[in-house]
């Protein structure tokens, strides 16, 4: 990595969260053929096995009972694969945000010796969250052209789904940033994934409309970020012309990638300047 | 002092204790007692490892399934809940056996050395090998159970033969325990745990879980049924079903010798490993 | 640690001068021991015995084939050629009837990072088959003969390297081992914490424990063994208590002489005549004598000027210099 000399441009130019940034940009040099294989690989899985397989048997069921309507009169690929684009984006901000935040504080020590550079503690919580953009923001990538591909994004708009993966990513990946921050050891991470990450992956309304729930589990349902993200890239890539209430969705997740930063800001100075 | 004569005999070991280096002299239930004791301060670890299996019940099998209508099971149509329930639980005893059979034997092994601490005292290879995957099945065995009961609770299980399920739920466990941890004995580090994913992932989604192998064109489905997973399900299915075909004993036999092999392997590999 | 009477009996037994044959016997034999991994022979045909109730000392460089010795006799790796006995029975066929019987620190602590300190005792105690109430009793006195009380129900993670070591060591004690091996034990702790330890292991003998150290710190060797041997390179260079291998391979005082950067070896030429042996090192020239002041009066004399001067009692770490050419910590 040319972490460049000292002097050689003026440091007023470099905003601080470059180094950190390009620090994790250097290592990721190294290991980043398994992760692109694993992070695109199990969307597509999901996508062939519940879109395709049973996909098949939901859009026999609904033509039969003439109720393709339920979907929004795309067949269940189409309706699944945006689901999944942004849920993946979920799962793929939190990851990075779990164990690799707690190898930097606690098991390698990385973030320890960043602070010993002139890199100050909010630049290395931003240097992550850009870092975690740009995985989302890759992967995100690969797996809407192998929608496109596939054939199920309907409309140009669609990719602005881009947009709004990044975006869910970081509104999660701010908030468990801040949560590993504040844990001593991983032992809390899996019951995080088991009780936050796959319930949440299971009714936000990826699979099915939140309509299917029982109306007190809708509450909570739309109360989740991702169900805002999930809603907004479907109406993205099935062509909808944004709206008023596609704003509203928008806005719900920079609130919580706003105040996810700022926990994050704060359980990073706890943690480390001591 | 043994003679010269012996002490030569002992350069290798005597025939008469490869059984003790398969199957342990007797102390595996150190290890489970081992593990037993560390889950007691960790039992919420235990414990929210049953939710995956319960929350794809609820979205697939509930929330999903209304859209999915009813499906053909031995000749008459079910709820889509009931019938990707006993393919759950199959998971449920799958995940249970993995759990520790991958990721915490490692940690054991190459990580902390629990083993070698283990291994200076009177317990044998051979036991760690088999305490190791006697826990595994036994938190297999504890999900399973846990489902079946929910499943009970949800009107889901079609017939009386929810023993019998369970009994196939512990045959699943027992093959991915021995599995899992023959695998895990030949990992070199945590990036190779991404094979544990790329093979239990696709066999969750693929192995006739969430529907019937006929979506498949021909070839594929001679592929899929060799899945040890889904030889658990569709043994369970059957079980649940009410149905008792002698297929049912090679399901059976099938998952036994995985587990076997796999508890085999493990055993021969540890000594090596541990004991250079 | 209480132990059994016909130990207690041996408390009264002073520790003999070395050479001086020990009741009970002998611990472990080993002769043309020898370890090999592939091509690269780590333990290379070495003879020793160690007798019941004695400390008995390993002290040699990394690398010198100690550590793989240590293995073989707690039967945690194969043989690969010679003969080897402990506790009476062949290593090779009785591996676990031995491993019931001996107690051994490893050089790593390998302690249970997933359980509390109290239940590391507990469970390694239970890997011998003691009973529940036997092994909970034990844990209790162990748990106070390692200082580590207060710390009985945190996790081992939360420990200092000290504590750490005295749980290991304590853990090779919950099956009341007639031997105890110990790899190592005070690598990287700080002088305390070595003290302490140290403490625990005069205590060890006193109640008739045989204990096998291996180390590369020559002070703790003299401390701690009644008799050594000395490895170099896979083999036994010299073997003896640590004053008898002093009086054999060194002098009784040693003169160090620091001149400036790069001098040393220029000087040294003038110096021969002094001492009975003159060792060039990077940093200093020492010379073997009787009378180590008189050595630096006649450099004096010759017009050298030392920069700093010290004269000292020859230790192991002159013995091995003598020895093998090198010294015991590079």
């Amino acid at each position: 990595m040319t972490l460049g000399p000292v002097g050689a441009r003026p440091a007023i130019f470099r905003p601080g969260w470059l180094r950190p940034y390009r620090y994790f940009a250097f290592r990721y040099k190294r290991t980043w053929r398994g992760t692109v294989t694993s992070s695109i690989l199990y969307p597509v899985l999901y996508l062939v096995a519940m879109g395709l397989g049973l996909g098949h048997l939901v859009n026999e069921h609904l033509q039969a009972a003439h109720q393709t309507g339920r979907l929004g009169g795309v067949g269940y690929v189409q309706f699944l694969a945006p689901g999944l684009l942004v849920a993946s984006a979920m799962q793929w901000g939190t990851n990075e945000s779990m164990y690799p935040v707690m190898g930097g504080l606690k098991w390698l020590k990385t973030y320890h010796a960043l602070l010993a550079t002139p890199v100050e503690v909010r630049d290395l919580v931003h240097g992550h969250l850009a870092w975690v953009a740009t995985r989302v923001g890759g992967a995100s990538a690969l797996f809407l052209t192998v929608l496109a591909i596939f054939g199920d994004v309907v409309s140009p708009l669609g990719v602005l789904a881009l947009l709004v993966a990044v975006l869910t990513g970081l509104a999660f990946a701010a908030p468990v940033t801040a949560f590993t921050a504040t844990q001593e050891n991983d032992a809390a991470l899996p019951v995080l994934y088991r009780l936050g990450t796959v319930p949440l992956f299971l009714f936000s309304g990826t699979f099915f409309p939140i309509s299917q729930l029982p109306g007190w589990l809708q509450v909570v349902a739309r109360a989740t970020p991702l169900y805002h993200g999930v809603t907004l890239a479907r109406s993205l890539v099935l062509g909808r012309v944004p709206v008023v209430d596609d704003l509203g969705h928008a806005a719900y997740l920079f609130v919580m990638l706003g105040v996810g930063l700022v926990l994050a800001r704060r359980s990073f100075s706890r943690r480390l300047i001591v | 002092m043994s003679s010269r004569s012996a002490l030569a005999a002992g350069f290798r070991p005597p025939l008469g204790s490869l059984s003790a280096a398969l199957f342990g002299r007797g102390r595996a239930r150190r290890l489970v007692e081992r593990n037993v004791v560390a889950y007691k301060r960790r039992w919420w670890i235990l414990a929210t490892g049953f939710f995956e299996p319960f929350f794809y019940l609820l979205s697939i099998g509930l929330g999903l399934g209304h859209l999915v209508g009813r499906l053909e099971l031995d000749g008459r149509l079910v709820d889509y809940a009931a019938y990707v329930a006993p393919g759950l639980l199959a998971s449920s005893a799958m995940n249970g056996a993995l759990f520790d059979s991958t990721f915490n034997v490692f940690f054991k092994l190459k990580i902390a050395k629990t083993y070698d601490a283990v291994l200076a005292t009177p317990v044998g290879v051979g036991d760690v090998a088999l305490g190791e995957v006697t826990w595994s099945l036994m938190r297999g065995a504890i999900y399973s159970f846990a489902f079946l009961c929910v499943m009970g609770a949800m009107g889901l299980v079609l017939t009386g033969f929810a023993v019998l399920c369970f009994v196939a739920a512990l045959l699943v466990s027992f093959a991915f325990a021995g599995l899992g941890m023959g695998a895990t004995c030949y990992m070199r580090g945590w990036q190779d745990f991404d094979y544990v994913s790329m093979a239990s992932i696709p066999m969750f989604l693929f192995s006739a879980v969430f529907y019937p192998l006929s979506v498949y064109p021909g070839w594929l489905q001679v592929v899929v049924s060799i899945t040890p997973l889904y030889q658990g399900v569709d043994m369970i299915r059957e079980l649940d079903a009410g149905l008792l075909t002698p297929a049912l004993l090679v399901h059976a036999g099938y998952l036994a010798a995985l587990g076997i092999l796999g508890l085999a392997v493990a055993a021969r590999r540890l000594g090596k490993l541990l004991r250079p | 640690m209480q132990r059994a009477g016909a130990r207690q009996e041996e408390l009264s037994r002073h520790p003999g001068p070395a050479g001086e044959p020990a009741r009970g016997g002998e611990v472990v034999v080993a002769r043309g021991l020898t370890k090999s991994f592939g091509d690269f022979v780590a333990v290379d045909h070495v003879d020793f015995l160690v007798r019941r109730g004695e400390v008995f000392g390993f002290l040699g460089p990394n690398g010198a084939g100690k550590t793989s010795t240590m293995r073989m006799v707690s039967c945690l790796s194969p043989v690969s050629g010679g003969e080897l006995s402990v506790l009476g029975m062949d290593s090779g066929a009785s591996g676990p009837a031995i491993r019931a019987r001996l107690g051994l620190v490893p050089q790593e602590d390998t302690l249970d990072l997933e359980l509390s300190v109290r239940d590391n005792l507990y469970l390694y105690g239970r890997y011998f088959d003691i009973p529940r109430r036997e092994v909970r009793d034990r844990v209790e006195r162990l748990l106070e003969f390692a200082h580590l009380v207060e710390k009985a129900e945190e996790e081992v993670d939360t420990l200092s390297g000290g504590m750490k070591r005295r749980l290991t060591i304590a853990r090779a004690l919950i099956s009341e081992p007639e031997l105890v091996i110990l790899d190592e034990p005070t690598t990287g702790l700080d002088p305390q914490a070595r003290h302490l330890l140290w403490d625990r292991l005069y205590r060890l003998k006193q109640e008739g424990v045989s204990l096998i150290i291996t180390t590369h710190y020559m002070d703790e060797a003299e401390q701690l063994c009644d008799r050594l041997v000395v490895m170099d390179k896979g083999k036994i260079v010299a073997s003896g208590s640590p004053r008898q291998l002093i009086e054999a391979h060194s002098t009784r005082e040693v003169a160090e002489l620091r001149f400036g950067v790069d001098e040393n070896a220029a000087v040294a030429s003038k110096l021969t005549e002094l001492a009975e042996r003159v060792e060039v090192l990077p940093d200093r020239v020492l010379l073997y004598t009787e009378d180590g002041d008189e050595a630096v009066q006649a450099a004096h004399c010759l017009g050298l000027r030392p920069e700093a001067s010290l004269v000292r009692r020859s230790s192991l770490e002159d013995v091995f210099l003598r020895l093998t050419g090198r010294s015991l910590v590079e």
